[in-house]
């Protein structure tokens, strides 16, 4: 697999969130706009790059019993330094976030790939992998929440092109679910036609 | 002999047909419809229309373009989900918001879970409660528009259901409402909630023509009433009594023609007991103590999650074991 692949493998034949459907909670729970959806994809990015490089580094002297412990303290230990780094530099989307930025310790795209890529791979292409993969989730959650945005609030990135606002269901938990549903849909037919 | 067809149990015929069924339930919807229609005049007509139109159209294209299957408006399905979601929307309802519920109905609740007989949620509630989440202020807008009669002991009350009104304040508030009003041309509500009448005699038409068992919506009414006289009885003061429960809200026209669709409810009678009651259950839960004043969608869509299970444990006994 070439570097290049590695990226792109990300972002649709093992998208995060239309084909593997990992990390779910913060895919449903923080895209109530594109402007969030971006924020939380780009935190997780940032997580997945660092502890992916971090865990392929030391994967060789951590014991095979201890691997998940391990991990999560590596992990957690990120999500800390950007917990700080989000609380002084943006305030407002921090605050937006809030629960769901410690939360990415136990998100399980990031376990996932610590777990099936990084500890048996070099340094470099362990960070390519959590690149791309942190590409992929970034890509869906802005796109799902653009979706969400335009349809609850008509706005797009914050920019509100209607009076008054829209199907409020969309920025509800039900809009949600019923929007990640329908853009796999769109997300499957796409790539399945590429296939053939 | 290749015209022989061999085909399993039972091989006994009727002229019952799927067609035939919901073109009786349709039937039996045409008294509230036409009170509905008689109370709140051209509004009322345009809600009706724009909610069939929309539904059937739909129904019609996905299955053509989308599906690519055979079509299926030919089985009066859409129409009944047009119509119940006409009925259970206020007579003021902007067209487009119709028209989005129409879409919930039949392409989210209704065709993406495979058309009629698969769906697991009756559709015209899935269509009614997205609307009633989505847009709050068209969805509890009760003014009452010009009717063909008019209702002079109405105008009083217009504003708010009796159900908002004793929501907001108390039961002192609903004591001044006559129950015959109630029975015969309710106070404000969505156009399915005006005649308890109206609603009862299709009710009547339903049982005659066979095509429901009263199990289910007798167990719902009888859930409700004991458990609204049970706490009736201990304080009249905080609580409705049981017959205001009965007549105001959606209770009748969704425990009459939702909560027994068929594909929605349980298979066998037992079955739908246990559906029933829960439905009553949760109808009185959201009444007395829920945010919301009318509960009786949101209790229908969560008995219809439970129905695979309740299937489960009320298995019809195999002939002979």
């Amino acid at each position: 697999m070439g570097k290049f692949q590695l990226i792109t493998k990300g972002l649709i034949k093992e998208n995060p969130t239309f084909v593997l459907l990992l990390g779910m909670c913060p895919t449903l729970a923080t895209t109530t706009s594109a402007i969030n959806g971006m924020s939380m994809g780009l935190a997780t990015l940032f997580v997945l790059v660092l502890s992916n490089m971090a865990i392929s580094l030391t994967a060789p002297y951590i014991p095979d019993k201890v691997r998940i412990p391990s991990y999560i303290v590596i992990i957690a230990t990120f999500v800390t330094l950007l917990q700080f780094v989000m609380q002084a530099y943006v305030p407002d989307i921090y605050e937006t976030l809030g629960l769901f930025i410690p939360l990415i310790v136990v998100n399980c795209i990031v376990l996932g790939r610590a777990e099936a890529f990084a500890n048996k791979n070099g340094v470099l292409d362990s960070a390519l992998d959590g690149l791309g993969i942190g590409l992929g989730f970034t890509c869906s959650l802005t796109v799902l929440g653009l979706v969400r945005e335009i349809l609850g609030s008509g706005s797009a990135f914050g920019f509100k092109f209607i009076e008054g606002d829209g199907i409020l269901a969309f920025v509800l938990a039900p809009g949600a679910f019923l929007a990640l549903g329908y853009l796999i849909v769109i997300f499957k037919k796409l790539t399945s036609k590429k296939a053939e | 002999m290749d015209k022989l067809l061999v085909s399993p149990s039972p091989h006994l015929h009727t002229k019952t047909s799927t067609k035939s069924l919901m073109r009786d339930v349709v039937i039996a919807l045409l008294p509230a419809v036409v009170v509905s229609v008689l109370f709140y005049g051209w509004s009322e007509l345009l809600v009706l229309g724009v909610s069939v139109a929309s539904c059937v159209l739909l129904e019609y294209l996905i299955t053509k373009y989308l599906l690519k299957g055979a079509c299926t408006i030919g089985d009066w399905s859409a129409v009944i989900t047009g119509v119940l979601l006409a009925l259970n929307l206020p007579a003021t309802t902007p067209w487009w918001v119709v028209f989005i519920g129409a879409v919930v109905a039949i392409g989210v609740a209704k065709m993406t879970f495979g058309g009629l007989g698969q769906n697991l949620f009756n559709p015209a509630i899935v269509g009614r409660v997205f609307l009633l989440i989505s847009f709050p202020t068209y969805m509890t807008d009760w003014t009452k528009p010009q009717g063909f009669i008019c209702n002079a002991l109405a105008d009083g009350y217009t504003g708010a259901t009796p159900l908002g009104i004793a929501k907001e304040g108390g039961v002192a508030a609903v004591e001044g409402l006559d129950y015959m009003d109630m029975l015969f041309f309710n106070i404000g509500g969505s156009a399915g909630e005006l005649s308890a009448i109206a609603l009862l005699l299709g009710f009547a038409y339903l049982l005659i023509r066979r095509v429901i068992r009263p199990y289910i919506t007798l167990s719902i009414l009888a859930t409700v009433a004991v458990f609204s006289g049970i706490f009736w009885a201990i304080n009249p003061a905080e609580y409705t009594d049981p017959l205001f429960n009965l007549l105001t809200g959606g209770l009748l026209l969704g425990s009459i023609f939702m909560a027994t669709d068929y594909v929605t409810s349980p298979m066998s009678n037992w079955g739908g007991v246990i559906f029933g009651v829960g439905i009553g259950l949760i109808t009185m839960l959201i009444r007395y103590f829920g945010a919301y004043p009318e509960g009786v969608s949101f209790a229908i869509l969560i008995m219809n999650s439970v129905v695979p299970l309740i299937n489960k444990w009320c298995h019809t006994k195999k002939y002979g074991r």
